[in-house]
């Protein structure tokens, strides 16, 4: 058994059993996490190239280490200090790095589509660190395998998504798989932040009371307010969206039940959650961060055996 | 065609277990592996049958997989099962059970994984059925179920009961 897809763009291209078969197999590589020696040889002498046209830390970080504990070859690319700032494409530049004998790229692009345009051009194996608005597979998968992990299993589990829902590629993996995976979606904040096409084409529901959709969900993934994507003023202020829609004790408190907080990062505090909601004992926002590398290693691992067929 | 038979195997069982303890007598310092997926079986026997000989917590007894150190990933993809080693294995005597001792690149795997737990003081290996003329590494079992004197054209198949509905080891054709 392997995984339906040679390259992985978008929770959209996986089946079911892809997303179990990684879910189950990120949870071998947790273990090799907790050993004394957490590196093994799995991916020797395969080469990996991180190319980050777009700022991240965690993301980069985790997948950096994930392919480090798997013994692969690693080299960064970020465009701030690249041939890209002199006005190379990124065909251009994917090709020649390509002809230095890589066997994969992992790349995150401000530009949605950017790692489906390249995977129609290239032979190594893509994995999507975030495109755009469109999608952030690797998140969405460690999302998962957290809620899996605190919850048991995700069929059926109401999970509430929560803020900036127009501009996050989280959101959109996160429903993608969660859908797949047999559990209930809602999504709420703002009316100016929910694309007025969601609920229909995704079969999920909408709700614009915050404290309506915390009293429905198991969990709420709340999401970052996303400044740098907001071309035009779409609410008034950061403090009426705390008070209207931020995450607070007070929020929780009125809740007759206890129910798991989540938060891809980087978080705004005192916006979209608050920090005692944030550290509490009810959030996984750490786990998250633990689970991601060993989820990019199942990734990794499982597309290396992918693309090197016996 | 049959190599051991189901009346042949619980003798064996007990035997493997009666050499492990004589050579490590109340299983002092010692530690038992199993190697998944497939090693358990007869791990789980093993451990069964010393049981029957030491009290339950002198059995220190866990398993290993050893996908991730495997040598052929870009020839075949293997999907990985639990590792259950709940225990320390610095300094200690571990003995490691497997099945089918055929090429000895699994049990090279297995010495490579074990090294991420910790340097015990002795490694030694326990098999079911040793494929000696195959052999493609330096790697000899200690204990020994049943040995293959001949190189075999044959697939060696080790069947159990909790999952193939039956105790025995058969030659197959591929």
């Amino acid at each position: 058994m392997a995984l339906s897809t040679k390259h992985l763009l978008g929770i959209k291209d996986l089946t079911k059993e892809d997303i179990q078969l990684i879910l189950s197999t990120a949870s071998q590589f947790k273990e090799v996490l907790q050993r004394p020696v957490k590196k093994v040889p799995t991916l020797r002498d395969v080469t990996i190239v991180n190319l980050f046209y777009e700022n991240s830390t965690r993301t980069r970080i985790s997948f950096e280490l994930a392919e480090k504990r798997l013994s692969a070859d690693v080299v960064n690319f970020t465009v701030s200090n690249s041939s890209a700032a002199k006005g190379e494409t990124l065909l251009d530049t994917v090709n020649n790095i390509l002809s230095m004998k890589v066997d994969m790229v992992v790349m995150r692009h401000s530009a949605s589509g950017a790692p489906h345009y390249l995977a129609k051009h290239i032979d190594a194996a893509i994995i999507n660190a975030g495109d755009g608005i469109n999608e952030h597979p690797t998140q969405a998968l460690l999302d998962a395998f957290s809620m899996q992990e605190k919850l048991g299993q995700l069929a059926g589990l109401k999970v509430a998504i929560i803020g900036d829902i127009m501009h996050s590629r989280v959101a959109l993996s996160n429903i993608y798989l969660l859908k797949k995976m047999g559990a209930e979606v809602m999504v709420s904040g703002p009316p100016t932040l929910i694309p007025t096409y969601l609920q229909e084409a995704m079969d999920i529901k909408v709700e614009y009371n915050i404290d309506k959709a915390l009293a429905w969900c198991d969990v709420a993934n709340v999401l970052r307010i996303q400044l740098e994507r907001q071309n035009q003023p779409l609410f008034s202020s950061l403090r009426e969206y705390n008070m209207a829609y931020g995450i607070t004790k007070q929020r929780l408190d009125k809740l007759s039940k206890d129910i798991v907080i989540m938060h891809p990062g980087p978080i705004n505090r005192g916006v979209e959650i608050d920090s005692d909601v944030a550290d509490s004992a009810h959030s996984i926002i750490l786990d998250q961060v633990e689970n991601g590398v060993a989820v990019r290693m199942s990734c990794l691992y499982l597309l290396t055996g992918r693309t090197n067929p016996a | 065609m049959t190599l051991i038979s189901e009346q042949q195997l619980p003798s064996i069982i007990k035997r493997l277990a009666h050499q492990i303890l004589e050579t490590y007598p109340g299983l002092t310092n010692a530690v038992i592996i199993g190697l998944q997926p497939r090693g358990i079986y007869l791990s789980d026997r093993i451990v069964a049958a010393l049981h029957q000989e030491l009290p339950a917590d002198q059995v220190v007894y866990g398993k290993l997989d050893i996908t991730f150190y495997r040598d052929d990933i870009r020839r075949e993809l293997h999907l990985a099962t639990q590792t259950d080693l709940p225990f320390s294995i610095e300094g200690k005597t571990v003995i490691l059970i497997d099945d089918v001792l055929f090429t000895g690149r699994t049990i090279r795997a297995a010495l490579d994984a074990l090294l991420a737990f910790g340097r015990p003081s002795k490694v030694t290996l326990c098999v079911l059925v040793d494929r000696k003329p195959s052999r493609e590494l330096p790697i000899q079992p200690d204990f020994t179920g049943k040995e293959m004197i001949d190189a075999s054209p044959y697939k060696v198949k080790v069947r159990w009961k909790e999952n193939d509905g039956v105790d025995d080891v058969i030659l197959l054709v591929d």
